[in-house]
């Protein structure tokens, strides 16, 4: 039987774990290795690392992660985070992660997405959408200029939601739905979806939005944003489809533990492992 | 020393890795001498059946495999590494695989609505008695990546299968020969249970 999975996400920044976690039995609580090792034990399905390096060596610290990671984790794992090249997915993949997310580089220049996925395979090709309501008044004028990517705008298309870039700092007024689907026919293995309005609200996912794109697309979709309980998994799966669970924070700070999360989506009659 | 065949395959590192991890001495390479004189050979493999046999036939490492079977050292096949063991495959018509086992490679219909390739976790259903599955039970979970699957001719070489639309046979071990689809390198505790057994044959 096919699962649904649960996955933590690591913000990683020149090497450590930041935003703050206190797994108690750590020796080092912000050594991403000793934290994901930590998390294959509580029953993580994957393990999602984001770096977050600001400086210009963002991209040598990442296959560092990676490399580091895989002499210890025994799980599948995505790296993401600055990513811009075929070779950046190249030097991170040999290093031992099984695949590797891009968000605003692909935005910017989508082929990279099909160059990425014809050279290593559609299953490594993770897309990362940062996506946000459209407010009402929305008019697509103060968009950013994104000359090489035609993807249909949400202002002329009706969507509801736009997608950002770098790190959700500027709306691209590109719709979230129409990017979905244009990233999978490039290639894209698996969508990760990341709502913007819910992102650390504890309210739940977005699972209008979830289900929007995965209704959409027929890639996996790993729903992000707004976990605060057991039922919000549950319902992100049952009611938004999504193929997937991401949270951080609250699996950091032990508010809800993997276990219990799985022990409740079992009770809803999804498969889990 | 366990070699650990390098013949230009995706993601041969997670492999090294993880049997590092077991405190065993493993060596990536394609010299010949020195995989035949290796105590134990692994066979990584991601990517295409025809790819994957041009380069061992490139390399010349079709005639290097067939000798460490023949001598008796242990010989695991992962993922791709599986599949080219057998004769043929529908990815890559008209090639022939290692012929190590009886059996063809099909593509997963895809029916009842599941996605191809299967990506994810999966659990097995384990013929008890194997030396590569040693105290692995039915139902544990383990991680899979692939389009194909082995139809193996001689059953009783199966120790596992998983069920994905189609009953695939998803672990085979015959003499000195073991194989598994999925990737123990990637499924946790299981999987390093897995490949502990294969290093301590």
């Amino acid at each position: 039987m096919h699962t649904i999975r649960v996955i933590p996400c690591l913000d990683v920044d020149n090497g450590r774990v930041v935003k703050g976690v206190n797994f108690v039995d750590l020796v080092d609580a912000g050594d991403p290795v000793e934290i994901a090792a930590a998390y294959d034990l509580a029953g993580a399905d994957e393990v999602v690392f984001l770096d977050i390096t600001a400086s210009s060596d963002g991209r040598k610290t990442a296959v560092e992660l990676a490399a580091a990671v895989a002499t210890k984790l025994f799980i599948p794992f995505t790296v993401g985070g600055g990513i811009r090249s075929v070779e950046d997915f190249r030097d991170i993949l040999r290093e031992g992660a099984d695949k590797v997310a891009v968000n605003s580089a692909a935005i910017k220049r989508p082929e990279l997405i099909s160059e990425a996925a014809g050279k290593f395979g559609s299953q490594c090709v993770v897309v990362a959408i940062d996506a946000k309501r459209t407010t009402e008044n929305y008019t697509g004028k103060d968009v950013t200029d994104i000359p090489d990517n035609d993807t249909p705008r949400a202002a002329d298309t009706g969507g509801r939601w736009t997608i950002y870039l770098n790190g959700g700092r500027v709306d691209t007024g590109i719709d979230a739905v129409e990017w979905a689907k244009r990233a999978e026919s490039l290639g894209a293995g698996e969508i990760l979806l990341t709502s913007m309005d819910k992102d650390g609200t504890k309210s739940g996912f977005d699972i209008e939005l979830t289900a929007a794109v995965a209704d959409s697309v027929s890639i996996p979709v790993i729903a992000s944003g707004g976990a605060g309980r057991e039922e919000h998994f549950a319902e992100a799966v049952l009611k938004g489809h999504a193929d997937a669970v991401l949270a951080a924070s609250l699996f950091h700070f032990k508010e809800l533990e993997i276990s219990d999360v799985k022990s409740y989506m079992r009770s809803k009659g999804i498969v889990c492992r | 020393m366990i070699a650990i065949i390098d013949y230009d395959a995706g993601n041969i590192k997670s492999v090294e890795k993880a049997i590092q991890s077991l405190g065993a001495d493993c060596k990536l390479t394609r010299e010949s001498a020195e995989i035949v004189t290796a105590d134990k050979v692994v066979l990584p493999g991601v990517g295409a059946f025809g790819d994957a046999m041009n380069k061992l036939n490139e390399y010349g490492l079709v005639d290097t495999i067939h000798r460490v079977v023949d001598k008796g050292t242990p010989f695991l096949g992962i993922c791709l590494g599986l599949q080219v063991m057998f004769e043929e495959s529908e990815e890559s018509p008209g090639v022939s695989g290692l012929g190590l086992m009886p059996g063809k490679v099909l593509k997963f219909s895809g029916k009842e609505g599941l996605k191809v390739p299967q990506i994810g976790w999966n659990s097995l259903t384990v013929k008890t008695g194997s030396r590569l599955l040693k105290d692995v039970y039915s139902g544990a979970y383990v991680y899979f990546v692939h389009s194909y699957y082995v139809d193996a001719e001689d059953k009783a070489d199966v120790i596992a299968t998983a069920e994905y639309g189609e009953t695939a046979d998803v672990a085979i071990e015959y003499g000195n020969i073991f194989g598994c689809q999925f990737h123990p390198e990637k499924s946790s505790s299981i999987g390093i249970k897995i490949l502990n057994n294969f290093v301590n044959l």
